[in-house]
């Protein structure tokens, strides 16, 4: 079963911008606690849109550069892209259905 | 809707709800509890506890939350995911309780819906949200290191907050619209010895300003009418907390402020609802005092449910007789004295 993908400042334009599929990215850090309530979420998100979306997250402590690029400066914060642009975003945590909806709008 | 007939709905599935949910359990209650996020409440955002017994170094909100609530599933605690649509009062048959997935039947319900933090309602204040504004320091507080942050607000929670900022910030400036703190002494004290944090009495947020982020705050002494201007990247908010009521406004009666008022044993203004932790009219609103009106929520509501079973015949259920006294033998007139 696919599991969300740990993205990186160098590993982000491979997996993300360049990725076929629609791709939710997760920023998010060991120090946040709506991060970890949605943690399972993304995982069993990861499961089932597996080969028709990806999952992937950035750790927000490890990878600042991604966080300012992007303006990320509250966290979770979730965006969605398609073909290497946002197309939507959410800043704080959502339940499963409201991150699978908008993924999902994106396929 | 199926023929199964709980004895406890709780919803909500913070520290009242956890806490009342182990203890229904325990007393062998057919127990579920409704959340429609994920277990925690508000307590599983705090970054620090230091004031819930038992823990002399302290303790994260999250960690406290995810083991009370793997205390309460111990117990078989059933949680589904759900948001409330509707409850149907009693009338002489048991509540109806319709969610987002599911429709159920409880002879008790027990209200722990929380509170959520109150917002200033000034301009800029929508827009700069999760781009300067927040309400959570402990997920924002790391954005930043080496900035000026404010924070508003003048409780427990402010200061709290506050303090745990200087971590990062290099100044944290604590605006308050009055001229002293609700918050208790200690912290207050906290706060006046630490170089980091400057405080602004008698001060409102008349606007947050900025471009992409927050860049300032436009101020107002409301002592002088004097207007002025603190430039700062973060804002960070604790103004209050909005008790989340609002479909409940028909059903139990509510204080001014929107606090569901309830009796020394938790019961609402409808028999067989009670209501517990922060979104009931209480004095003081602590994790501690959030578990402790579980417990006692899920004991009265036990308490109550013995008794409608004792009157009211439920569906599939032998009534017990209300009063059934014990044959009692005649007593000679000697014995009777004598006793």
């Amino acid at each position: 079963m696919a599991k969300p993908i740990e993205v990186t400042d160098s590993t982000f334009q491979a997996q993300v911008i360049e990725n076929p599929l629609p791709v939710v990215v997760d920023f998010w850090a060991t120090w946040c606690p709506p991060c970890r309530m949605i943690a399972p979420f993304l995982e069993q998100i990861a499961g089932e849109y597996e080969g028709k979306a990806a999952v992937c997250k950035v750790d927000v402590d490890k990878n600042s550069a991604l966080a300012q690029k992007y303006n990320v400066r509250s966290i979770p914060t979730l965006l969605f892209f398609k073909g290497g642009e946002v197309k939507d975003q959410a800043i704080g945590a959502l339940p499963k259905d409201q991150i699978a909806a908008r993924l999902a709008k994106l396929l | 809707m199926s023929d199964r007939i709980h004895d406890v709905v709780i919803i909500g599935a913070g520290a009242a709800g956890l806490t009342a949910g182990m203890y229904a359990r325990r007393s062998n209650l057919d127990t579920v509890l409704l959340e429609k996020f994920v277990p925690g409440g508000q307590a599983a955002m705090t970054a620090f506890v230091e004031n819930y017994p038992a823990f002399p170094d302290g303790v994260s909100g999250f960690e406290l939350m995810d083991a009370m609530s793997r205390q309460a599933e111990k117990f078989g605690l059933e949680t589904i995911t759900a948001e409330v649509g509707c409850i149907e009062p009693h009338s002489g048959s048991p509540f109806r309780v319709c969610t987002s997935t599911a429709e159920m039947r409880t002879r008790s319900i027990i209200v722990c819906t929380g509170v959520r933090p109150r917002f200033l309602g000034v301009p800029g204040e929508k827009e700069f949200f999760g781009k300067g504004i927040s309400t959570c320091a402990t997920c924002d507080g790391a954005f930043y290191r080496d900035m000026e942050v404010a924070v508003i607000g003048g409780g427990d929670s402010a200061l709290d907050e506050g303090l745990y900022l200087t971590r990062f910030a290099s100044t944290v400036h604590i605006i308050h619209r009055r001229d002293r703190f609700r918050a208790i002494h200690a912290l207050v004290r906290k706060a006046e010895e630490n170089p980091k944090i400057r405080f602004h009495l008698d001060t409102v947020v008349t606007a947050v300003t900025g471009g992409g982020f927050v860049e300032g705050l436009a101020l107002k002494n409301v002592r002088t009418g004097a207007e002025s201007t603190l430039p700062v990247a973060g804002v960070f908010l604790y103004v209050g907390l909005i008790p989340n009521t609002e479909m409940f406004r028909d059903l139990l009666a509510l204080s001014g402020d929107g606090f569901i008022l309830t009796d020394s044993d938790l019961m609402t203004s409808v028999p067989g609802v009670f209501a517990a932790g922060d979104v009931r009219d209480t004095p003081l609103r602590q994790i501690v005092t959030a578990a402790s009106d579980g417990a006692l929520a899920a004991y009265s509501a036990g308490k109550y449910i013995e008794n409608i079973s004792a009157v009211i015949p439920l569906e599939g259920v032998a009534a017990e007789p209300l009063f059934a006294p014990p044959p009692v033998p005649p007593l000679s007139a000697s014995e009777a004295e004598s006793g």
